[in-house]
């Protein structure tokens, strides 16, 4: 292969990659947009939600649609219920707070699953034909540009819902002022709840695409993943959407050119030499402005 | 680990108070026993993060001693397993042992399966003077300290140099490969090792290694190694790793465009590899492991695990009735129950017939010297290709 042909066969390979940690970082950075919580059970709701598509799949038997909508609805419900049970007692409380009883809940999601669904890693059903394109020695495989599609229309849709519908602009009051949104008749816990329950159908459909992508799911996937999102989230600019894409993609295509002409020992030291780059130079990330506006 | 002092004193609280359990059941195991049994002490991972290679091993050793049992026991006596789990750590492993030496009185250890919990076990195990037989724990440390092998402690696997060996050997003569990729898991010290043999014995033969990879245990995507990979255009890919990143790894090169060999070790013996990569990117792949079950000897094995437990068994469970079978015969000839006795036996083993090959224990280093075999994956199924004895 000539260094050319090389050098566009790891920006596929990366964008194909970052497109999933952009896929959950949406996740992420929705619900920081929100409530300033940076929601570090993300990474194990999106593992909730694969294994939740393999059982609709090979248990109930259902085609891929139906089943990504069921994993969709099962999971945006349980990121409700942890919201509820984990999250809302703290409204008040300090920020450290909560941030250690999501890294509370991110284990009890680890270690509950692991013990019902046993540590065993599952091999996900082939439900959809991989299809290899080859163009002249490159190679693109048919689902990840699927996965990338997909990102991009969520990215649409949830852009849209925020800035253009009555409860985006409710999500953005509750986010800018929560106690003001509540006394404008704004009832914040409730789109506290919904924005929760959004952001955990799309750790819901990621966990699913990649469980069909890579072919085997177990109950720790998420940890990586999640960190590697909340990367892409942070160097895009945490709580803005279209940063949490754009960072996902960059963090993926780094990823790929660091493994594939330096070392792929460095891979992760370069992820998370970005964050601490991103911290230090430009804390708000590409797309922040230092103004006070979420979302 | 640091505790502060009140936490020292609650642990202290919780270790008495599991003493006393311990106590109480050891009361209660003490009237069960009788002179006619011999007990066994069985530690292995029931629970925690490698629990399905615990099961199974423990799956394959009931199995032997059930048909010693059936053939009438040893000398007259039964042979009874007393098993403990250790939850897949270190720690458990230890106390799992000195429950099992203390309380039960066993005379015996097997297990556990993984080589860090074995290596922690062994210092109750050797102060108790009570041997052990580790049956899948391939790494060299096991049964050696400091150039010195651990008198009471013993394993019935080979070890993982040689299966580097082994396939380096393999590629050299059989698939005259002159060039090489090594591609490791950079967080096991099992896939670390098998590469540096592997490449050392690659080399000896004349091979050229013209690049070295790694990658992390849970990883998802290998795209970006694999392209660059792809590029050196190597005759083979060795890939020393266990199978669930194995699948991916063969499907994605498969993907990618890379034909040539790719190379592995007994962590892909596992039907899941299959599953995950597909059968037509695992055609053309070969793998060391501890038997074939298309071999005549293996049969009798599979035929009686598959009527005890209704499926086919794994290579652990091959494994942990090997020493169930390694560890009847020296208690035979031992002649008592006797720990340094049974020790002694083990020791001394040659050429025993186990359910995979034939044992003989190494007395300087406490391995075995025992076949491997070599495996390619063919259209869904697997052929043996090399049976190879150790030098």
């Amino acid at each position: 292969m000539e260094m050319g042909q090389q050098v566009l066969q790891q920006l596929v390979n990366g964008i194909s990659l970052g497109s999933i940690y952009a896929l959950i970082a949406l996740g992420y950075t929705m619900i920081y947009g929100i409530i300033k919580l940076i929601n570090f059970a993300h990474g194990d709701i999106y593992m909730v939600g694969a294994y939740i598509g393999f059982f609709a799949i090979t248990q109930a038997g259902l085609s891929i649609v139906p089943a990504l909508l069921v994993s969709l609805v099962t999971t945006a419900l349980l990121g409700m219920l942890v919201e509820k049970l984990a999250y809302k007692p703290l409204r008040h409380a300090p920020r450290l707070s909560v941030l250690i009883t999501a890294i509370g809940v991110s284990f009890f999601l680890e270690y509950a699953s692991m013990y019902f669904v046993s540590p065993t890693p599952r091999t996900f059903p082939a439900v959809m034909d991989s299809v290899a394109i080859n163009i002249g020695g490159l190679v693109i495989n048919g689902q990840q540009m699927l996965i990338l599609g997909i990102t991009f229309v969520l990215m649409v849709i949830l852009t849209y819902i925020v800035k253009f519908t009555n409860t985006g602009k409710a999500m953005r009051a509750a986010s800018f002022d929560t106690e003001t949104a509540q006394l404008m008749g704004i009832n914040s816990d409730r789109i506290i709840s919904i924005t929760f329950g959004i952001g955990s159908a799309l750790a819901a459909v990621a966990g699913v695409l990649v469980g069909i992508y890579y072919n085997s799911i177990d109950p720790l996937m998420g940890i990586m993943p999640g960190l590697k999102a909340f990367v892409a989230a942070v160097l895009g600019g945490i709580g803005i959407l279209p940063g949490a894409v754009v960072g996902g993609i960059i963090l993926g295509v780094v990823e790929a050119f660091v493994s594939g002409f330096i070392s792929s020992t460095f891979r992760d030291a370069a992820a998370f030499a970005i964050l601490i780059i991103v911290l230090l130079v430009r804390p708000t990330g590409i797309f922040g402005k230092n103004t006070k506006e979420k979302v | 680990m640091y505790f502060s002092k009140k936490t020292a004193k609650l642990m202290s609280l919780l270790a008495g108070t599991m003493l006393m359990g311990g106590v109480l059941a050891g009361c209660g195991g003490d009237n069960a026993a009788s002179s006619d049994e011999i007990k066994i002490g069985a530690n292995f991972e029931m629970t925690g993060n490698v629990a399905n290679y615990g099961q199974a091993t423990l799956d394959g050793l009931n199995l032997a001693v059930d048909e010693i049992n059936a053939a009438g026991g040893i000398n007259g006596k039964k042979l009874v397993i007393v098993s403990a789990d250790n939850k897949s750590e270190a720690a458990e492993a230890v106390n799992a042992a000195t429950k099992l030496i203390s309380d039960d009185g066993v005379k015996v250890l097997v297990g556990p399966a993984v080589t860090a919990n074995v290596i922690a076990e062994s210092q109750v195990a050797t102060d108790n003077k009570v041997p052990v037989i580790a049956p899948d724990a391939t790494s060299p440390d096991v049964t050696v300290e400091n150039g010195q092998v651990k008198p009471f402690i013993f394993r019935s696997c080979f070890i993982d140099p040689q299966q580097g060996t082994v396939m380096a050997k393999f590629a050299s003569e059989n698939l005259k490969a002159k060039t090489a990729v090594i591609y490791v898991d950079n967080s096991s010290d099992y896939s670390k090792s098998l590469g540096k043999v592997f490449k050392e014995e690659f080399e000896k033969a004349g091979g050229k290694v013209l690049m070295e990879e790694a990658f992390l245990a849970k990883d998802q995507d290998f795209k970006a190694t694999l392209t660059s990979i792809k590029t050196a255009n190597a005759d083979v890919v060795f890939v020393p790793a266990y199978y669930e990143e194995v699948g991916k790894i063969v499907k994605q090169a498969r993907e990618l465009g890379i034909t040539s060999p790719i190379l592995g070790t007994d962590g892909w013996d596992d039907s899941k590899v299959a599953d995950i990569a597909g059968v037509d990117a695992l055609n053309n792949t070969y793998f060391s492991t501890h038997y074939s079950d298309k071999d005549e000897s293996v049969k009798g094995f599979l035929e009686a695990f598959e009527k005890k437990y209704g499926h086919a068994p794994n290579v652990f469970a091959a494994l942990g009735y090997d020493a169930g079978k390694l560890l009847a015969d020296a208690i035979k000839r031992a002649g008592s129950d006797d720990s340094e006795k049974i020790r002694q036996a083990i020791e001394e083993t040659k050429d025993l017939q186990v359910g995979t090959g034939i044992i003989t224990m190494d007395p300087k280093t406490h391995n075995p010297i025992k076949q491997a075999v070599i495996l390619q994956n063919k259209d869904g199924g697997r052929v043996m290709v090399a049976k190879i004895m150790p030098e």
